[in-house]
């Protein structure tokens, strides 16, 4: 039996709790992986780079100026990043709220993924802030800036990841064997869940919301009113393309953590995904297109810009959907991970264009990222797949839950 | 003493119109508002000279290093984290003209409305101030002002954000902003009404030397920063795409949702989740 809750459960007899978190710290496996080959390396020199600029200031490692304030740290690692992270919203509403059981094998990786997603590109925003000592004013403090999309947005994120942790603390206490814990934090998850969308429906477009003032710097076929919801439906497919495609590779990478039954009923949910990103893409690319007629733009279609535009229209959403809809029909596997990795590629241009490309568009001088910005980048992702592998690892995620915690019910 | 019906009931009568109109009337009594309306700042290009004699006052009041650029024609200078405002030259349909520039005291700033921690301050005499203690350093208000006039320390591990307050300290010590006290006669600082009908008493007695607009009345919801100019302002430097209405107002669709779907949208999750629950004969067992 691969169940892996059974060994831990025996370790966990003899010694106390926190003897037992402490042996698990220590890394497993082996070390030599090409994954590890390339990020060490990559986050030794990002954590170089962070020193650099708490000790020189933001400048001296990135590229931004007076008139482009905002990078690729918060344009990709928060705007985009969390758009990722969608998937688990979604697909808690679809196994808690609708019931879809069919789902539920994969709401643990995707909690966890999620939160992680949260904790870090949340994080990271820290390195982007100029007097970050000053970050508790809005949470404690009376310097509630109330009229700030910005302040939502915050308070969103950080009681957002408060559900999330609330949603993946069945398995942690799985982990530990904390048969209490367990009993009333999986009495939570229904509560946590519905707190989670509602939250999450107000800071994916609200991520959108914060570029509603910055109305004369966006390029207009990327700017309008609209952004929020565009945000929030883009948020759906782009948070199911990243499950398809997390799936897809944590059951190669770990396939000696998941269990035969999830392992079986993958292929059955990536069908079943492909054809609500359909859904979604056809209900995004039918309000961008209202949008776009509403914006009296067509003459900037014939513009560099214009055709930046259609490629991201056409290449990154309408093919991918037709692309979702031509899978499902023929059950075709790989045509849907194709599909969700062209969602992504779309995604990540959608913010992009919104936040960085689009943003000062007009400028004499274009904001390009330095090196050194995406390097931090890297080294924030590589971080998160190393706690993302150490979690996945040792709790039970992609497999079964241990026989005590399924008793309980 | 006796009081008969008639008098009684007009005693209630008066009592009941002064309670009514006296108290509505009262508690806003034109002396306290005057007290606190919007100062604001004149600026007449017409009758500036370019001597940045301004400039130097206001570097001199913040600590900050004194402008030693030269001013060129059309060469656009622009205010930094070490200069708070600047004079430019422009050559325009009328010859070359000069135009200043800092930060326009918006009635409705985007960059308060931005801030989450309030560092960014409207007061109630009409600057917009920044406060280093509440400060996160996030540099919303820079993406959200359409005057791009917050600038922010990018080489300082300890970065503040330089913009004009119009020397808010000066203010309430009753004393002027440091360039208008420098300047001959192109600033004039005051209420921002007094500040208005000045303006228009100059467009009305020399229409030739004006254009017919203040800049600063409408746009953006009104400044407390108020130009006159003998060109158009997209002459000078200045967005004439920018909105007449305030730059709060784009947000204020989505910030009224949030508080309906924060209390409408869980109740529904929960009908929903209470209605599904019992969907699906649980034959096999998904803990």
């Amino acid at each position: 039996m691969t169940n892996p809750a059974y060994p831990i459960a025996k370790e966990n007899n003899g010694k106390s709790s926190w003897k037992f978190v402490f042996s698990e710290l220590k890394p497993q496996g082996k070390w030599f992986t090409p994954f590890n080959i390339i990020s060490i390396p990559i986050i030794l020199l990002g954590l170089g780079i962070i020193v650099v600029r708490f000790w020189k200031g933001l400048g001296s490692v990135t590229n931004l100026s007076q008139e482009v304030p905002w990078g690729i740290w918060i344009g990709f690692d928060v705007v985009t990043g969390v758009a990722f992270a969608g998937g688990a919203y979604v697909v808690t509403f679809m196994v808690y709220i609708l019931n879809m059981k069919k789902y539920h094998s994969i709401v643990r990786v995707t909690v966890l993924n999620g939160f992680l997603a949260y904790a870090f590109y949340t994080g990271a925003l820290l390195l982007d802030l100029g007097r970050p000592w000053n970050v508790v004013n809005p949470v404690i403090g009376n310097n509630f800036g109330t009229s700030s999309v910005l302040f939502l947005v915050a308070w969103h994120f950080l009681l957002y990841m408060l559900a999330e942790l609330i949603e993946f603390s069945p398995a942690i206490a799985e982990w530990l064997g904390a048969r209490r814990a367990h009993k009333i934090l999986s009495g939570m998850t229904v509560g946590a869940v519905i707190l989670g969308i509602t939250l999450s429906t107000l800071h994916q477009s609200g991520l959108g919301a914060l570029y509603l003032m910055a109305k004369d710097k966006i390029h207009p076929l990327w700017y309008s009113e609209f952004i929020p919801i565009l945000f929030l439906v883009s948020s759906i497919f782009a948070g199911l393309s990243m499950v398809i495609f997390e799936g897809s590779i944590s059951h190669k990478v770990f396939f000696d953590k998941v269990s035969e039954k999830n392992e079986k009923a993958q292929n059955g949910i990536i069908h079943g995904l492909s054809k609500i990103c359909a859904g979604a893409m056809f209900a995004y690319f039918f309000l961008q297109f209202l949008v776009f007629i509403h914006g009296k733009n067509w003459g900037l279609l014939n513009t560099p810009m214009g055709y930046w535009f259609l490629v991201e229209m056409i290449g990154f959403v309408l093919i991918p959907m037709m692309l979702f809809f031509y899978s499902y029909r023929t059950s075709n596997l790989f045509l849907i991970r194709l599909a969700a990795i062209l969602t992504m590629i779309g995604v990540i241009l959608n913010r992009l264009n919104v936040t960085v490309i689009g943003f000062r568009w007009d400028a004499a001088v274009h904001y390009i990222p330095s090196l050194m910005e995406i390097i931090v980048t890297l080294t924030v992702i590589f971080i998160e797949v190393w706690v993302f592998r150490w979690v996945i690892n040792r709790m039970p995620v992609l497999g079964e839950s241990p026989v005590w915690a399924k008793e309980e019910k | 003493m006796s009081i008969d019906r008639r008098n009684f009931i007009r005693i209630i009568g008066i009592a009941g119109v002064s309670l009514a109109v006296g108290n509505s009337f009262g508690a806003t009594t034109p002396e306290k508002e005057s007290e606190v309306e919007f100062r604001g700042m004149l600026y007449d290009s017409t009758r500036c000279i370019g001597c940045r004699a301004c400039e130097k006052a206001c570097a001199k009041a913040h600590n900050l290093p004194e402008p030693k650029d030269e001013l060129k024609v059309d060469v656009l200078r622009k205010t930094s984290e070490s200069q708070r405002s600047v004079i430019n030259n422009y050559t325009t349909s009328k010859g070359e003209v000069f135009i200043r520039k800092q930060c326009m005291q918006c009635n409705e700033p985007a960059c308060t409305a931005a801030c989450l921690t309030q560092a960014m301050f409207k007061t109630k005499e009409g600057p917009v101030i920044w406060r280093a203690d509440k400060c996160m350093g996030c540099r919303y208000c820079m993406v959200s002002c359409p005057f791009d006039i917050p600038k922010f320390e990018f080489h300082s591990s300890n970065p503040i954000i330089q913009k004009c307050d119009m020397c808010y300290d000066r203010i309430i010590k009753g004393q002027i902003p440091a360039c208008a006290e420098a300047c001959g006669d192109a600033l004039t600082f005051g209420t921002r009404r007094e500040l208005i009908a000045e303006a228009r008493k100059r467009i009305a007695e020399n229409p030739k030397d004006y254009i017919d607009q203040i800049y600063g009345e409408n746009v953006a919801g009104g400044t407390g920063s108020l130009y006159l100019s003998s060109v158009p302002f997209n002459e000078v430097g200045f967005n004439a795409g920018l909105q007449n209405s305030s730059y709060p107002a784009l947000t204020k669709g989505f910030l009224y949702s949030v508080p309906s779907v924060d209390v409408l949208l869980p109740p529904l999750l929960l009908a929903i989740h209470e209605a599904t629950k019992n969907n699906h004969s649980n034959d096999e067992d998904h803990d």
